[in-house]
């Protein structure tokens, strides 16, 4: 894919239905919303219990508070998500393609809307495009599915998945925008092997950036114009992700396989670098707040147990904590994951766990209401290789 | 294979019937909300298990059958 650039008309006909699927598996193309499932098996999964009367969700609601690239993609290349849309319903038997984005994101929906004002092609006749409300859950997949059906954007429970029964009661597939870009682009051929990744934090440029599928975090700092000061964490994969000590993780692919044999995920494509002069706790408990505050406040684990969380972090970030605090926090880790009718504290508790792992000597500290990072800190801290800047 | 306790999270508003009436199987976090034991329930415990599901008062507790390995 070329995120900035139109690529040039390619005059033979894109691959299609099976034939496309196989080279999606080939490619071993996973999902970039988040979840990172391989594509080509959702569309089978959907194909196989349609009999033609699927619908195509393509999920461009973007509630990921350091994310930009699927809003990015969709102001700079409409059209190639609606190629994948067409292609994915083509594959999998849909007559409705719904293209549901956050309300938020105006640009994205003007340039969505005039794109598809635009073509042809008369399976976009009944295409439409939903307006999802703001919040970190409104994305999740049967949240989508429930607010089309029903206007209500929160996650229904487990059994019947979208792909079972979803938008109307029929096999819905729901594929992040940036993946149905991808198969769009490899199916007509181009070389697909990219990610769109969001780079903030301690780097000159933070903004989204196409980089190849396996580039290192150093090139993605690099590609962003080099760190402003030294780095000590990276968070890979967003507010679900992972904290990994940036000099650990700096030489690191982001290669699906790479990452996954050092229990990472590159998630929903978000890189975010933490500057050593900043508190990792102080960090990690801004994040755990925001997802408290972002549960959708149906199921007791994630409520409350999301909400001890975030207030535990706070205590320790405040340097007001409690005398158990951190072991409280190490327990609670274990025991929210798997509790809800979504992923919400599964992702949550992930972050958390990582923390405890990467600011385990900082949360120490902070029990004892200090803070480890000093200017004496700061100033030995490790710093990065010069980076090549792009 | 053998039965599975499923708990529906958005029923369940942490009563606690189900930890009393199969403790082997089930205890509460700090909230009042059920920590289930994986795996299936011991056939010596089946009783007990149909019990807990029949007590639950907002039929957030089942019971099912396993039958593909690791799903």
């Amino acid at each position: 894919m070329s995120l900035f650039i139109e690529a040039a008309p390619t005059p033979t006909r894109p691959l299609q239905g099976e034939a496309l699927v196989r080279r999606l598996e080939d490619w071993n193309l996973l999902g970039r919303g988040g979840a990172g499932f391989p594509v080509a098996r959702k569309w089978r999964s959907v194909r196989e219990r349609a009999h033609g009367n699927a619908v195509v969700l393509a999920n461009g609601a973007e509630g990921e508070p350091l994310s930009r690239k699927d809003r990015t993609l969709m102001v700079e290349r409409p059209d190639l998500v609606i190629d994948g849309g067409l292609l994915a319903a083509q594959a999998v038997g849909a007559r409705d393609i719904i293209f549901y984005l956050g309300a938020e994101h105006r640009n994205a929906i003007a340039s969505m809307r005039s794109a598809l004002a635009r073509r042809p092609e008369a399976a976009l006749r009944r295409a439409r495009l939903v307006e999802a409300p703001p919040g970190y859950v409104s994305g999740e997949e049967s949240a989508a599915v429930h607010f089309v059906n029903d206007g209500d954007a929160r996650p229904t429970t487990t059994p019947s998945r979208p792909f079972e029964r979803g938008v109307d009661g029929k096999p819905t597939l729901v594929q992040n925008v940036e993946s149905l870009a991808m198969a769009a682009s490899i199916a007509r051929g181009d070389d697909g092997s990219t990610s769109l990744v969001t780079a903030s934090g301690a780097v000159r440029r933070g903004g989204v950036y196409e980089m190849p599928f396996d580039a290192s975090v150093a090139e993605v700092a690099g590609a962003s114009g080099g760190t402003t000061r030294p780095v000590q964490a990276v968070l890979l994969g967003g507010y679900f992700g992972n904290w990994a000590p940036a000099h650990d993780v700096w030489p690191v692919s982001m290669a699906p396989s790479a990452l996954r044999s050092r229990s990472l995920t590159l998630g929903c494509g978000v890189l975010h670098f933490l500057g050593a002069d900043t508190c990792g706790v102080d960090a990690t408990a801004r994040v755990m707040t925001y997802l408290a505050s972002q549960s959708a406040r149906q199921c007791g684990p994630c409520v409350f147990g999301l909400g001890a969380i975030a207030a535990a972090c706070d205590r320790l970030a405040d340097r007001s904590a409690q005398a158990d605090d951190l072991r409280r926090l190490a327990r609670w880790s274990g025991e929210v994951a798997g509790r809800g009718a979504c992923k919400h504290p599964d992702g949550a508790s992930q972050l958390l766990r990582s923390a405890l792992r990467v600011f385990a000597d900082d949360l120490e500290a902070h029990q004892h209401r200090r803070c480890l990072v000093t200017p004496v800190a700061v100033a030995s801290a490790w710093r990065a290789p010069v980076e090549a800047v792009a | 294979m053998g039965e599975e306790i499923e708990i529906d999270r958005i029923r369940c508003d942490g009563h606690g019937m189900c930890a009393e009436l199969l403790p082997e199987m089930i205890r509460l976090d700090d909230w009042g909300y059920p920590l289930v034991k994986k795996g299936p329930v011991p056939v010596a415990l089946a009783g007990h298990a149909h019990s807990a599901v029949d007590a639950c008062p907002v039929l957030a507790l089942r019971l099912v059958q396993r039958t593909r390995a690791g799903s």
